[in-house]
């Protein structure tokens, strides 16, 4: 599972499918069911993550698999050791499913060209991040009742942000209509290639929307020329009370996390009604462990 | 369908009439064995078991005026053969009524063979609670246990050699006649 760029639309509903089933689990007595009973999950987190990596973490344990964390600080990376290697030696401890979350775009896929063990893409770069779009998609499918024909919009920090494309890939293939807002310098033209409208004026898209989806800014891949300040994208982008009793009714109102209050989103708005992000953390338990479940669950 | 029946092959074994007949008389039995209905939820194993159980609970209500709860109980995520299956199980959701303590499930398959799928689906039913008891009601029993179960309502007895295929098919969950074949290679 490293993008959901190579998957088919069948591909994808048949994950949501199997999330049905684990999501479930999660309203049993016993939230725990053996399907990765004897497995060996290495989640192996070179670029700091807390949500992500405790997600997978608890996925794992929930299907009874083993699970071993792996920081760039604690490996051995930092004493000059290749992340083939490294990787190569965690596989040589039998494990089963590696999770990789890595600062650079198609790190993923260069360990899985190299490794027996399954690899699912944690986020890499400013490239994918499959686990979170199938959550946002899955939190959109069971509060809509559908995808297809909804117009989701996706506000903020485009260019860097692997949560957008990997959003932007499995919406498009399941039918819904996107359109990107931001700066010029972050929501590029380019964009439009992949089948997805462009917009600088947040005001003329929110009136239209089923969901919004806020993305992050992201301080830490920032850099000044791209980005005008931070008072000023909140009066120009940010999804202030004003501008949220403009939205439709049952317009969903969606974050990846963690949010900056006051900046993208309104401290009110982000606790209100219309707000699914807790639903999403909820809902990326169950998605992880369907993934898990799919890429660990034969024999190998 | 791909694993269609070819008329050569296959050897009727019950008709549509006689499964019918045995889904009575199995929901008979038990309002026989479980005085107080009320507690009985009738627990299908996707897919065929869970119209099973749905036709037994018409049974039950034909004969009893009574509707019985009815659920559905997922094997796939309890199996005991992870690691060396080579196809993934396809999960589907569960659905059972809460609390389970003190009511009576009754699992319901179309084939009782090995047992593996009926350990899987009491291992899922504890994950849910602690009934008072669990059953199982079979639609054909074909023998040939590997583990220590037994079933407690059985439609048909069917002794079979393990090289034989026992094919049970529903309008339903098939698009076909209902009716239960045996191949043989």
């Amino acid at each position: 599972m490293l993008g959901l760029r190579e998957l088919s639309a069948e591909e994808i509903k048949f994950i949501l499918e199997t999330t049905d089933a684990f999501k479930q689990v999660g309203t049993r007595e016993i939230k725990k069911v053996p399907a990765l009973r004897g497995k060996t999950l290495v989640n192996f987190f070179i670029e700091p993550s807390t949500r992500t990596r405790t997600s997978f973490e608890l996925a794992a344990f929930r299907l009874s698999a083993d699970v071993i964390n792996i920081s760039k600080s604690a490996s051995s990376l930092t004493k000059g050791e290749t992340l083939k290697d490294t990787a190569r030696n965690l596989e040589a401890l039998h494990a089963d499913i590696m999770v990789l979350r890595h600062s650079s775009a198609g790190a993923p896929q260069f360990l899985a060209q190299r490794l027996k063990s399954s690899v699912i893409n944690a986020g890499d770069g400013a490239h994918e991040h499959p686990t979170q779009a199938l959550l946002d998609l899955y939190t959109i499918r069971e509060r809509r009742g559908q995808i297809d024909n909804l117009h989701v919009v996706i506000v903020g920090d485009i260019l860097f942000s692997r949560v957008a494309r990997s959003n932007i890939f499995g919406l498009t293939k399941l039918g819904a209509r996107v359109t990107l807002v931001g700066p010029s310098t972050l929501v590029p033209r380019e964009f439009e290639k992949l089948g997805v409208a462009v917009s600088h004026e947040i005001d003329k898209v929110l009136p239209d929307a089923d969901v919004v989806n806020l993305l992050r800014i992201q301080h830490e891949r920032q850099r000044k020329e791209y980005f005008p300040g931070i008072g000023e994208y909140t009066n120009l982008f940010g999804l202030t009370k004003e501008r949220a009793k403009r939205l439709k009714p049952d317009c969903l109102i969606m974050h990846p996390g963690p949010i900056n209050r006051g900046v993208e989103i309104d401290s009110d708005v982000a606790d209100g009604l219309q707000s699914v992000i807790l639903d999403q953390v909820t809902n990326g338990l169950a998605v992880r462990m369907a993934v898990l479940y799919l890429c660990g669950g034969i024999a190998g | 369908m791909k694993d269609r029946p070819s008329p050569s092959a296959a050897v009727p074994i019950m008709d549509a009439a006689a499964i019918q007949r045995a889904l009575r008389r199995v929901a008979h039995e038990i309002i026989e064995r479980n005085p107080d209905l009320k507690l009985v939820v009738l627990a299908g194993i996707p897919s065929r078991g869970v119209e099973i159980s749905r036709r037994i609970a018409g049974f039950i209500r034909e004969i009893e005026k009574i509707d019985v709860d009815t659920g559905i109980i997922d094997v796939a995520m309890h199996r005991d053969d992870v690691g060396t299956r080579a196809d993934l199980p396809i999960v589907r959701a569960s659905n059972l009524p809460t609390p389970l303590g003190g009511r009576t499930v009754i699992i319901v398959d179309d084939v009782l063979y090995t047992g593996r799928t009926v350990r899987a689906a009491m291992d899922a039913i504890s994950s849910f609670g602690r009934p008072a008891l669990i059953q199982l009601a079979a639609l054909v029993d074909r023998g040939h246990r590997e583990l220590p179960i037994r079933a407690d309502y059985v439609g048909k007895n069917l002794p079979t050699a393990t090289r034989e295929q026992i094919q049970v098919r529903l309008r339903e969950t098939d698009h076909e006649p209902d009716a239960v074949w045996s191949l043989r290679e």
